[in-house]
């Protein structure tokens, strides 16, 4: 039950996020959410595949099991990044903030690519 | 408050654990271990020697009664039996080392001021063949490991000092090692000592990061991941292939200063090996 109410609350968020973006201006509300939902669960596909993002190795995040704990838990990310392109950048080098961070470089080293990053940083952002 | 704690860590208060590059090995020594002595304070300084064990009661009482019945002792007989077996030209492995090889082992790596290179027991071993008209061994596993295994159990016990002798050839190597173990490395951009000085202690999903104090004493292992027995530098070449960092070749340059740099970190401890982990 938790859960679906809190798939829903993302959905709703991702979608005020999308309509901000022209491509997404004409869809209908229910396609919209339905392309949201899409990319929120790729997201999170990815950011908890061991062989992709394995965010949880170092991260407790979301509904995800046995999380590492050499990372600050995903939480608030909203509150923490009012800027949404700044998540991004934590995930695509977080060795801009910080030089010596452990966190690898998803995007700069090729981990991840462009468009798994971006959706990433969608899921991210709801948690 | 525990999260905080991990957050706070992660956030740079231990990340600013660095050996500076002008540094004499003296004061890299002192630095390293008081950093894990501090860090540890309930774990007994003479007890890094157990590596993950030292610092977490939960899996060390699995271990300890793995060890009742320890899982290298075959490796140990084994490499009695090879070590004591003459070459085809008669001698032994026992005509090549000190003290006929017995209760020395705890003093590899160390650095050879004539050859001008650091050379491991591993390496000492198939040179060892080479002189004598033999093939040598691979390097990560196998009869290498069973006779690094009995070799190191003869030398149980004993206090480790490895040297850098005055010779800017040895520094250079202790250097070179040391960079290793610091440098990031990989796709993954991860060094040897962001697991295990910075985050030891701290879970990477449902591993327990070890310190890096201690990491070199009770080689080899029998690693139950492993199903066998493995040498240090099988570890190394595991541990760099994590990050997705390309290993160096066994008994390379670079992973000879890494084992030199890592095991001169652990001066003081007791050797123990052979030793087992999960
Ligand atoms: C090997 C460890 C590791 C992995 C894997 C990792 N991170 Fe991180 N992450 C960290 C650390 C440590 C920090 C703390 C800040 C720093 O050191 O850069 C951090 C910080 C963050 C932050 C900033 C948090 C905040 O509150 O400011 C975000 C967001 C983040 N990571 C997202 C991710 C995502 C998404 C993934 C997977 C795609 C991921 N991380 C994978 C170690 C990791
Ligand atoms: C991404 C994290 C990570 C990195 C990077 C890493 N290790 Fe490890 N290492 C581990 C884990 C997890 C273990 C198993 C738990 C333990 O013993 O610490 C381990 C174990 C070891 C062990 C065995 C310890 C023992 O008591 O038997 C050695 C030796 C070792 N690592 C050396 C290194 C060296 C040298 C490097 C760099 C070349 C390195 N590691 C890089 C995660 C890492």
């Amino acid at each position: 039950m938790r859960h679906t109410a809190q798939s829903m609350s993302r959905k709703v968020m991702i979608i005020a996020a999308l309509s901000g973006i022209a491509a997404f201006a004409n869809l209908s509300p229910a396609l919209a959410e339905e392309m949201a939902a899409t990319v929120i669960e790729k997201g999170k596909a990815v950011a908890f595949d061991r062989k992709k993002g394995n965010c949880l190795a170092c991260h407790a995040m979301d509904d995800g099991a046995l999380p590492g704990n050499i990372a600050p838990p995903i939480v608030s990310m909203k509150l923490r990044y009012p800027d949404k392109a700044k998540l991004r950048e934590q995930i695509w080098d977080a060795s801009i903030r910080n030089p010596n961070t452990i966190m690898p470089p998803f995007g700069r080293h090729q981990l991840l690519s462009e468009e798994e990053i971006d959706n990433i940083t969608e899921y991210v952002y709801t948690l | 408050m525990n999260k905080l704690l991990t957050a706070a860590l992660a956030l740079g208060l231990l990340s600013a654990f660095t050996l500076p590059a002008q540094a004499t090995p003296e004061e890299d020594l002192e630095k390293f271990q008081s950093f894990f002595h501090k860090r540890f304070p309930n774990t007994p300084k003479d007890d890094f020697i157990n590596g993950v064990y030292s610092i977490d009661a939960a899996s060390r009482e699995q271990w300890e009664s793995m060890e009742e019945f320890p899982p290298y002792e075959l490796s140990i007989d084994k490499g009695k039996e090879l070590f004591n077996t003459p070459f085809k030209n008669g001698k032994t492995y026992a005509s090549c080392f000190e003290n006929n090889g017995i209760g020395i082992a705890h003093r590899y790596p160390f650095f050879d001021t004539n050859a001008g290179e650091v050379i491991t027991l591993e390496l000492a071993i198939n040179r060892c063949r080479e002189a004598n008209g033999e093939k040598p061994l691979k390097y990560k596993t196998g009869d290498i490991a069973d006779i690094s295994a009995y070799m190191h159990f003869t030398s149980r016990g004993e206090t480790i000092n490895i040297v850098i002798p005055d010779d800017p050839r040895a520094l250079a190597a202790y250097e070179r090692g040391k960079k290793n173990y610091f440098a990031k490395r990989g796709q993954m951009n991860v060094s040897c000592a962001d697991c295990h000085i910075h985050n030891a202690g701290n879970m990477i999903r449902a591993d327990l990061l070890g310190p890096g104090l201690g990491q070199t004493t009770h080689w080899p292992v029998y690693r139950s991941k492993w199903g066998g027995m493995g040498t240090l530098q099988r570890r190394y070449t595991g541990c760099n292939k994590q990050v997705r960092a390309k290993p160096y070749k066994a008994q390379s340059p670079e992973y000879r200063a890494l084992e030199y740099f890592h095991s001169y970190m652990s001066n003081g401890l007791k050797s123990n090996g052979p030793g087992s982990r999960k």
